[in-house]
């Protein structure tokens, strides 16, 4: 390769690069420029726009004033957002390693050739991630219900007397398992798609050593799909951030234990669309997704330092 | 200033992009602008389709009977949801600046954050001035303010008690005239039959609103801009008091309104009362049909014996938005449905109308509901009417309020916490949020 900049000289600017050079770099341009126009229209416009809301007041009485940055101090200061984000970091913590850990062992069990109907299996399990949320919601919903649902008709049957989950209490657990329920089988795929590309010479060098089927999995297994864990954690800390569709569907029926406020986006939903505060909700959404980025990507960089 | 203006154009002009991006067509203005209040005969000979946003189910055969009248015009009866979630949809049609309807269901209590934010259009120009005396005062006072007509009242609801006789009678229970009497019927019915209730409750803001009002307690005062909110007076505690009995010895069943278990509640008679407005019945024949014949109309039981006093609950208007294209065809469809020949066809469907004609006249208080066993129910309806006190007003910003009830009241329903201490947060937190909006709150 020869020099495609010259050397700058001592004293003198490096001359800008013409004829060719620049027509080159217009005809870039031309190539990525429709790329760049949807990028900047779909995805930078609306964060500028939010950005920019996010700076105002707009009042009932008084209309739309500038504020600067008081709308981030009042949302630092508002225990309702910080109980909504304590809520979704509690979700986070319980229900991602459960349904990660569910999905793990449902993988190996697919992969390891013992199981028989692995096919069904598969499909069985991967089947609940087709079916939207708001109708998982909606049935779970319906089983959940102490009077005509499922465990109402348990209770009735069996003479016992349940609690309820819709109640306060264990409102968040339900939630939980309808989200596990949803998302267990299509977490299984991602880490089934890994294990699937395992090289088999591994498994018989394993074999000859004398490993054993949990020796298989720990040293051979785990460490081959870590990429894939990596993945699917930094995914399922971004849903359980953005939980929204089953609190909203479960509202209609727990209105006393699902608030306005229970998670950040239903927070930020309630204030744009109830409160008429579109401000205030920018900033909640900026602020939710900035923390969004911050927890992903740091465990995004711990993922990738183990793997190194 | 001038620089705040060019920022906020600018900002129009991005959401016009986005807008355009997503295949809409908002930007620039409609017809509408200034008022100009145009012929609506013309506008029904020209033609041309109209929106509805209704969830009131006798609006479907009036807008059968609109279409069948003007052959050019057609009426697109959408249910957007009812209550809150249809005010939600339509602030958020209103802000994007598409996809509003032309004609929009709004219950009184809501009609202020509307007509705050300019978001409706004045009819005062298109003849609903002349109005004034063919409706009822309470629903015109809550449509007119300082001149302004923001929608005209398409039913009322002075409150009654919806009871399940059979259910009654099983169980020989006497239909209470007092609360405290709806206390003991509620204690006696759940003990004969562990499955069955009073009445449902998992908190509802307009219920809670409505008994206060009957109760002589009136916590809102609206001035203007000048808002007080005061959940402590005698009225309210009067209503706090016994509705806490009721709580504490779970006598309510813990099924929130309009849900499926609701509707089923009603029809197999585990839910054995209803208190609410006059608008109900059509609601019943169309939610509980199991039930026909065994529901009954009462008077609402009350706080003092021999004293009888009444309240609203819900009850709702037909407004056109700022926003609509066509306010012509849309005031005309207006007319019609809530003042002109529609008012026959929904009160024949079970509404509940707000015209002192219809109100007063044989026919309406002689007719006779087969659901209620033959009941000639609007007499007993009329006669709440008569007696809801006039000076009750809700809040300018009543809808945010009601979204957050649960949120406060919610706890003395699901865990324990008094009654009384929850309308207190819920009391506060309204505050909060009226003087954020700019308005200047007291107590």
């Amino acid at each position: 390769m020869t020099t495609l900049s010259p050397p700058a000289t001592a004293g003198r600017p490096a001359p800008p690069p013409r004829g060719p050079h620049r027509r080159r770099a217009w005809v870039g341009w031309g190539f990525v420029g429709p790329f760049v126009a949807v990028f900047a229209l779909v995805f930078l416009a609306p964060i500028a726009y939010s950005v920019y809301l996010s700076l105002f007041r707009a009042q009932l009485v008084g209309g739309t004033s500038f504020v600067g940055l008081d709308n981030y101090s009042r949302a630092m200061q508002d225990p309702q957002f910080w109980s909504a984000l304590g809520r979704v970091s509690l979700f986070l913590l319980i229900q991602v390693p459960v349904m990660l850990g569910l999905a793990l062992l449902v993988a190996l069990a697919v992969d390891s050739g013992r199981l028989h109907g692995r096919n069904f299996f598969r499909i069985a399990i991967f089947l609940p991630y087709a079916v939207p949320a708001v109708v998982a919601s909606l049935m779970w919903a319906f089983m959940y219900g102490t009077r005509f649902g499922l465990v109402g008709n348990i209770n009735d049957t069996f003479g016992v007397s349940l609690p309820d989950p819709l109640s306060p209490g264990l409102i968040l657990a339900s939630i939980g398992n309808i989200v596990t329920w949803e998302f267990m089988g299509y977490n299984m795929l991602i880490f089934y798609a890994a294990l699937r590309v395992i090289p088999h010479s591994l498994y018989e060098a394993a074999e000859i050593d004398g490993a054993g089927q949990l020796r298989v999995i720990t040293a051979i297994k785990l460490p081959a799909i870590r990429g894939a864990l990596v993945v699917a954690t930094i995914f399922s800390i971004i849903g359980s951030f953005q939980l929204f569709n089953e609190p909203s569907i479960l509202q209609n029926l727990a209105p006393n234990a699902i608030t306005t406020y229970f998670t950040p986006n239903f927070y930020t939903y309630s204030l744009a669309f109830s409160g008429q505060q579109h401000n205030y909700a920018a900033t909640v959404a900026i602020l939710m997704g900035i923390f969004t980025m911050i927890i992903a990507y740091a465990v995004q960089l711990r993922g990738m330092r183990k793997e190194a | 200033m001038i620089k705040k203006a060019r920022r906020t154009a600018r900002a129009a002009g991005v959401a016009c992009v986005l807008t355009l991006a997503l295949g809409l067509t908002a930007c620039g203005s409609s017809d509408s602008g200034t008022d100009g209040a145009g012929d609506p005969q013309a506008a029904l000979e020209k033609g041309g389709t109209i929106t509805v946003w209704a969830w009131e189910p006798t609006l479907k055969q009036v807008a059968k009977d609109f279409e069948a009248e003007h052959p050019k015009v057609k009426v697109k009866l959408v249910n957007a949801g009812t209550g809150d979630d249809q005010y939600k949809a339509l602030q958020n049609a209103i802000s994007a600046g598409s996809g509003v309807p032309d004609v929009a269901q709004i219950e009184y209590y809501a009609l202020g954050q509307f007509s705050l934010a300019k978001s409706l259009t004045d009819l005062s120009g298109r003849g609903a001035g002349k109005l004034a005396s063919s409706y009822s005062p309470g629903p015109w006072n809550a449509v007119e303010d300082g001149g302004k007509v923001y929608a005209l009242p398409m039913d009322s609801g002075p409150m009654a008690l919806f009871y399940n006789k059979d259910v009654f009678d099983k169980h020989h229970i006497k239909v209470p005239a007092t609360w405290d009497e709806y206390v003991e019927a509620a204690r006696k019915l759940h003990k004969a039959d562990p499955h069955a209730y009073i009445a449902n409750d998992t908190g509802d803001a307009g219920f809670t609103t409505s008994l206060i009002w009957q109760a002589g307690g009136r916590p809102y005062g609206v001035k203007g801009t000048d808002v007080s909110i005061d959940f402590s007076d005698a009225g309210t505690t009067t209503y706090t008091k016994t509705w806490q009995k009721l709580l504490d010895d779970d006598l309510l069943a813990p099924v929130s309104s309009w849900s499926d278990e609701w509707y089923k509640g009603l029809s197999d008679g585990t839910i054995a009362t209803l208190a609410t407005g006059a608008w109900m019945p059509a609601n019943l024949v169309s939610g509980a049909p199991d039930a026909a014949g065994s529901w009954r109309a009462a008077p609402l039981p009350q706080w003092k014996a021999g004293d009888p006093a009444s309240a609203e609950n819900g009850g709702s208007s037909l407004a056109i938005p700022e926003k609509s294209g066509k306010k012509d065809l849309a005031y005309a469809f207006l007319e019609y449905a809530d003042a002109g020949a529609g008012v026959k066809s929904r009160i024949k469907n079970g509404a509940f109308p707000a015209t002192t004609a219809d109100l007063k006249s044989k026919e309406f208080l002689d007719a006779t509901f087969d659901y209620f066993g033959g009941q000639q129910a609007n007499k007993v309806f009329a006669e709440s009417a008569a007696n809801v006190a006039d000076d009750w007003s809700y809040l300018p910003f009543q809808a945010y309020a009601n979204s957050i009830f649960n949120d406060k009241v919610g706890k003395a329903y699901s865990s324990g916490t008094r009654l009384a201490d929850g309308l207190t947060q819920w009391q506060d937190a309204s505050r909060t949020y009226g003087t954020e909006q700019g308005f200047n709150v007291g107590k």
